[in-house]
């Protein structure tokens, strides 16, 4: 018998509402024997009489083994079912199919921290049944804009690529743009560890962990994967503080569509309701697009780009705005999502509607993983659209946001010159092209590498001056005289430029 | 009486129904227990189509369907600015406010809101009648003023199609519902109402001769918009769309700023909530939120909603035109306008067009940049007004071959190409020089209020910068030394217009905002040291030495020059200029 259809919803008819707007008891369950198709993960099932658009159904087999799905459309006394658990076994003759007269939810509560659940919310670590605070649907509702509150906290996260260049703010949605084998995950974990607001937390770091929590969601991950980040939090002492859904590679396609749906309602509740600051690791969003057209053929939809549906924008939009911050409640949800994108291609849908939605993206580059840069962030494509939001005076330092415009500046003049070099090479550069072809090296080795280290902002802006420091001040067109005055350190290169 | 029909299927935002016979097309209906608000948009023997702008979860066969005999409209009066609506109109403020808490309610709640208002109903309006009672009034005539803001007088018109004798007139404070003037015994209000999928009527539209000043150095010296013109700005995500958005809303010398943040980020609105209160427009010394409507439909917002909410935003937009403004609206962003059409499309079954958009999604578009225009208002008084609209357009991939920005392209004026390589060198607004355009001719203009050679500097520029991309595509195969010094000199140019002049931080206090006499001046100077460098090579200076002028530092401060001192400092400049390198 599956554990998947079950405890999420047992209290079915008492502690949870029926269907919006309608008082019908849920205890109505009428039991249908009228499917005429199964196609791909699709049921359809005649004469049927009560059914809403979105409500979730039980599917029994002869068995007795229960599956959960859910309803795709209504059309008179036809329904079509999407089968969260797969299709497979299923017979037009002996399957039953049970609406369930409420659209799916999740029980929410506390003593979900510290639990490893299924990717649709079942415990799945031999624990107890969790006690829910409150049943909510899973597709949430979005955010009044009005209500929004702008998400300006600096998250330091000890990685001088994102810190210095594209700063993480609280209620942030980012993501990890990864290709197949680069190390996306292990920057995910180390982001997770090394992660604090500065300010209030340094000062009262045991009350202070009270209130973060992480949410991951596996999404079509593999074990090896999944248990990386599990041994990850346990070190860092984080486990306890954790709550996991894991919906592995093995796992049933169709329910990676619940996954990040269920983790994102935790995260709300942990968020909005028990003010903690939440940290939500999806990860790979690419295996739930995958389920998306996997099920948008099954339906016959008019494709969109490469076969994935047209409505993919949207729904990744009702996943990714679930990040951010409510004024007048204490806590926020921030998203991290790592996504691969197929053949490195970041044209590729995937990428490319995620990073319409979410407030900018690092992105991975091989050529830098080759060259044994750790993290291999490129930081020309990266970007952080909150990070004007989260530097500065007061936050982290008045010359953050020169610094890092003058760093993108002569980095991109570099790599640009490196192009060049290849063709007609370096003695045929004038000296300023050879100091720009210089600096770019010096900065993937020396900003950009960093391996486990964990430094603080100021270390990450002091570091920049001093690969900054190689060139002229007149060439510093981004930075204010008196920031470079303050803070440019006076090495022998200056003064012999000067002269 | 209003007819109830009954639900037959549900797809998503589409739900079909069945005994609505006397439903016609665009409609406005209320589906369901919940009466979430959906528009007819497709009538078949006696089934009849709606798209529902709410999340129909839960919607059974079965449901009621309630007609409400009326299209999907807007409320117009006093009390617009400074607003913030959802696609359809509804309040958002008023939404998210619940008993005492202004925040108690932060999530988008299901139907139920047809109760909240667009226009406050409580609040009081000073109304100054412009008629008398036997006057005669046509369409479009003033009949009072109401100063919405300490700036704005909102005037009060007779509606279209509307003409008679006045017969009765009241002054003094009213609210948005009662009459205030009476034509022909028959009582009119502040309120207004309008279908918003149909233009507003004037009596002629007009060249497009003067333009939209924005500011930004890229836009006003290289590609203007004209008023009444439209402008489209395509680019890749990051290229820096929504932040050149908000730096015309801030910036441009209109009246209005209509502003449809349509299909996108909820923390970006959250920015011009917060920003635009605080911000003081310089023409007024009074808030920037108070000459602004913002439209707000979020990506996570239903998407039928969202498809309406560009014919909210720009039916707002076409009224205070005809009180004979100069409104300026953004649509952020056309392209999940037209995804939402393609959306609604496909649950329709309909045939797709390219890339899965529906055939009509040109005929759209084009409806829709149509209604922007300069124009001869109804009414007596010859009042000018003008709706400009500045579209954003998402390409999937950056890709512009793609069909929204193609058909786009085929309608709008001005064209400001985003590029992501640029925004990636973080060379902001990242207008590409040689890929943008506009068909605006708009020279005219500025040689008689900014310059007389305004248009010539405009065109040097332009030739400069197509010659300097002709020369750095030889660079890149043979290296700099293999060109001659005058194309050297080039290449230094072409890099000082393009690092100085056109990038432009649209967060730095002073270069926020550049006046066009500022914008002329560091164009002139970077002219000017152009022509005395090549004077100088010809002497035999070289190249190596221009290079390394002190006056280059002097030039990439330009932006940072105090408006009111520019001349001066141009000056100033140039003779330091002559002098450094008369000594080379």
């Amino acid at each position: 018998m599956s554990s998947l259809s079950q405890p999420v919803s047992v209290s079915s008819s008492t502690a949870q509402p029926a269907l919006p707007g309608r008082d019908r008891p849920s205890l109505v369950t009428i039991e249908y024997r009228t499917l005429t198709h199964i196609t791909g993960p699709l049921l359809f099932v005649e004469r049927v009489q009560g059914v809403g658009y979105d409500e979730i159904v039980d599917v029994l087999l002869p068995t007795g083994e229960v599956r959960r799905g859910q309803v795709l459309e209504v059309n008179r006394d036809r329904a079509v079912v999407q089968v969260f658990a797969g299709t497979r076994g299923l017979g037009l003759e002996d399957t039953r199919v049970r609406f369930r007269g409420e659209v799916m939810r999740l029980g929410v509560g506390l003593d979900m921290l510290g639990r490893t659940l299924s990717g649709s919310g079942l415990p799945i670590d031999g624990g107890p049944p969790i006690t829910a605070q409150e049943w909510r649907d899973i597709n949430g509702l979005p955010i009044n804009p009005v209500a929004r509150d702008h998400p300006s906290e600096f998250i330091q996260t000890g990685i001088s690529a994102i810190d210095g260049l594209n700063t993480l703010v609280r209620g942030q949605k980012l993501p990890i743009f990864s290709g197949f084998g680069l190390p996306a995950n292990e920057l995910a974990a180390q982001i997770a560890a090394q992660a604090r607001v500065r300010g209030a937390e340094e000062e009262a770091e045991g009350a202070v962990s009270q209130e973060f929590a992480v949410v991951f969601a596996a999404l079509g991950i593999t074990y090896r994967e999944a248990s990386f980040f599990r041994r990850h939090f346990e070190e860092s002492g984080a486990l306890e503080r954790s709550v996991l859904f894991l919906n592995l590679a093995d796992d049933p396609t169709i329910e990676r569509l619940l996954t990040p749906r269920a983790a994102l309602t935790t995260a709300e509740f942990l968020a909005f309701d028990q003010g903690m600051h939440v940290l939500v690791i999806m990860t790979d969003m690419t295996n739930y697009c995958e389920a998306l057209r996997e099920v948008s053929s099954a339906r016959e939809e008019v494709p969109g780009r490469r076969g994935y549906p047209g409505y993919m924008y949207t729904d990744l939009a009702t996943l990714y705005e679930r990040a951010g911050r409510i004024r007048g409640r204490p806590g926020s949800v921030t998203q991290l999502i790592i996504l691969s994108m197929p053949d490195d291609d970041i044209t590729h849908p995937i990428p490319d509607l995620t990073g319409y939605i979410t407030e900018g993206q690092i992105v991975l580059s091989r050529d830098l993983h080759r060259r044994g840069i750790r993290p291999p962030i490129d930081v020309l494509p990266s970007l952080s659209r909150l990070m004007n939001a989260g530097i500065g005076p007061g936050k982290t330092r008045e010359d953050h946001r020169s610094v890092a415009d003058q760093l993108y500046a002569f980095y991109a003049q570099g790599r640009d010159l490196r192009r060049l070099v290849a063709i007609v090479g370096e003695a045929a550069l004038s000296r300023e092209d050879q100091r720009y072809l210089a600096f770019a090296g010096r900065f993937e080795q020396e900003f950009i590498h960093q391996g486990d280290a964990n430094r603080s902002v100021e270390e990450t802006l002091d570091l920049a001056w001093k690969l900054l420091a190689a060139f002229p001040i007149a060439e510093m067109k981004r930075i204010k005289p008196e920031l470079i005055r303050r803070y440019l350190p006076s090495l022998p290169a200056q003064e012999e430029e000067e002269d | 009486m209003a007819e109830v029909g009954s639900v037959v299927r549900v797809a998503g935002p589409v739900v079909v129904a069945e005994g609505l016979p006397r439903a016609r097309l665009y409609d406005v209906v209320y589906v369901g227990p919940l009466q979430l608000i959906g528009e007819v948009i497709r009538l078949q023997g006696d089934l009849v189509t709606v798209q529902v702008y709410e999340n129909t979860s839960g919607l059974q066969v079965g449901d009621p369907l309630v007609e409400s005999g009326a299209p999907l409209e807007v409320e117009l009066g006093p009390g617009l600015l400074g607003s913030i609506f959802d696609g359809v109109q509804r309040p958002l403020p008023a939404m998210a406010c619940s008993a005492a808490d202004p925040f108690g309610q932060p999530f988008v709640r299901r139907g139920g809101q047809t109760a909240l208002p667009a226009l406050d109903r409580q609040r009081v309006w000073e109304f100054e009648p412009k008629v008398q009672p036997g006057q005669a009034v046509a369409a479009g005539d003033v009949l009072g003023v109401v100063m919405e803001t300490a700036h704005l007088a909102h005037r009060v018109l007779v509606p279209p199609r509307r003409a008679g004798t006045v017969t009765q007139v009241r002054a003094g404070r009213v609210t948005v519902e009662e009459p205030v003037v009476w034509l022909d015994g028959e009582p009119l209000t502040l309120l207004q109402r309008w279908p918003v999928r149909q233009r507003r009527p004037f009596v002629r539209k007009l060249d497009p001769t003067e333009p939209l000043i924005t500011g930004q150095r890229a836009i006003d010296m290289l590609f203007p918009l004209a008023r009444g013109g439209s402008a489209i700005i395509p680019g890749g995500f990051g290229t820096g769309k929504t932040v050149a958005q908000q730096t015309i809303a801030k910036w441009a010398d209109a009246d209005i700023i209509v502003y449809i943040g349509c299909g996108e980020r909820g923390n970006e609105l959250t920015d011009v909530l917060e920003e635009f209160p605080a911000l003081v427009d310089p023409r007024t010394n009074q808030p920037l939120m108070q000459r602004t409507i913002l439209i707000a439909n979020t990506s996570n917002m239903p998407v039928a909603a969202r498809e309406a909410s560009i014919y909210t935003g720009i039916t707002i937009a076409e009224y205070y035109r005809d009180q004979g403004y100069h409104v300026a609206l953004m649509a952020d962003s056309t392209s999940r306008w037209g995804e939402a059409l393609r959306e609604v499309s496909g649950r329709l079954e309909e045939m797709p067009g390219e890339e899965g958009f529906p055939a009509y999604l040109p005929t759209r578009l084009a409806e829709f940049y149509e209604r922007a225009g300069r124009v001869e208002c109804l009414g007596s008084d010859d009042r000018i007004g003008s709706v400009s609209i500045i579209g954003a357009v998402s390409p999937p991939g950056g890709d512009f071959s793609e069909p929204i920005t193609q058909h786009s392209l085929r309608i709008a004026g001005t064209f400001w190409a985003l590029d992501t390589d640029l925004a990636r060198r973080r060379h902001f607004p990242a207008i590409h020089w040689t890929r943008s355009y506009t068909l605006y001719r708009l020279g005219g203009w500025f040689n008689r209020q900014v310059a007389a050679d305004w248009e010539d500097h405009r065109e040097w520029a332009l030739a400069l910068l197509q010659r300097e991309t002709d020369l750095l595509e030889i660079v890149q195969l043979v290296g700099a030394d293999a060109l001659a010094p005058a194309e050297r000199a080039i290449l230094l140019t072409g890099r000082l217009v393009r690092e100085d002049f056109l990038q432009q931080s649209a967060f730095d206090d002073v270069d926020a905002f550049c006046p066009l006499s500022k914008q002329y001046h560091m164009l002139a100077v970077i002219r000017h040291f152009h022509e005395v460098v090549n004077r100088a090579l010809r002497r035999g200076a070289s190249i190596e030495q221009i290079a390394g002028l002190r006056c280059l530092a002097q030039i990439a401060r330009m932006r940072l020059w105090d408006p009111a001192e520019a001349a001066a400092q141009a000056q100033a400049l140039r003779a330091a200029i002559e002098e450094e390198v008369s000594h080379l």
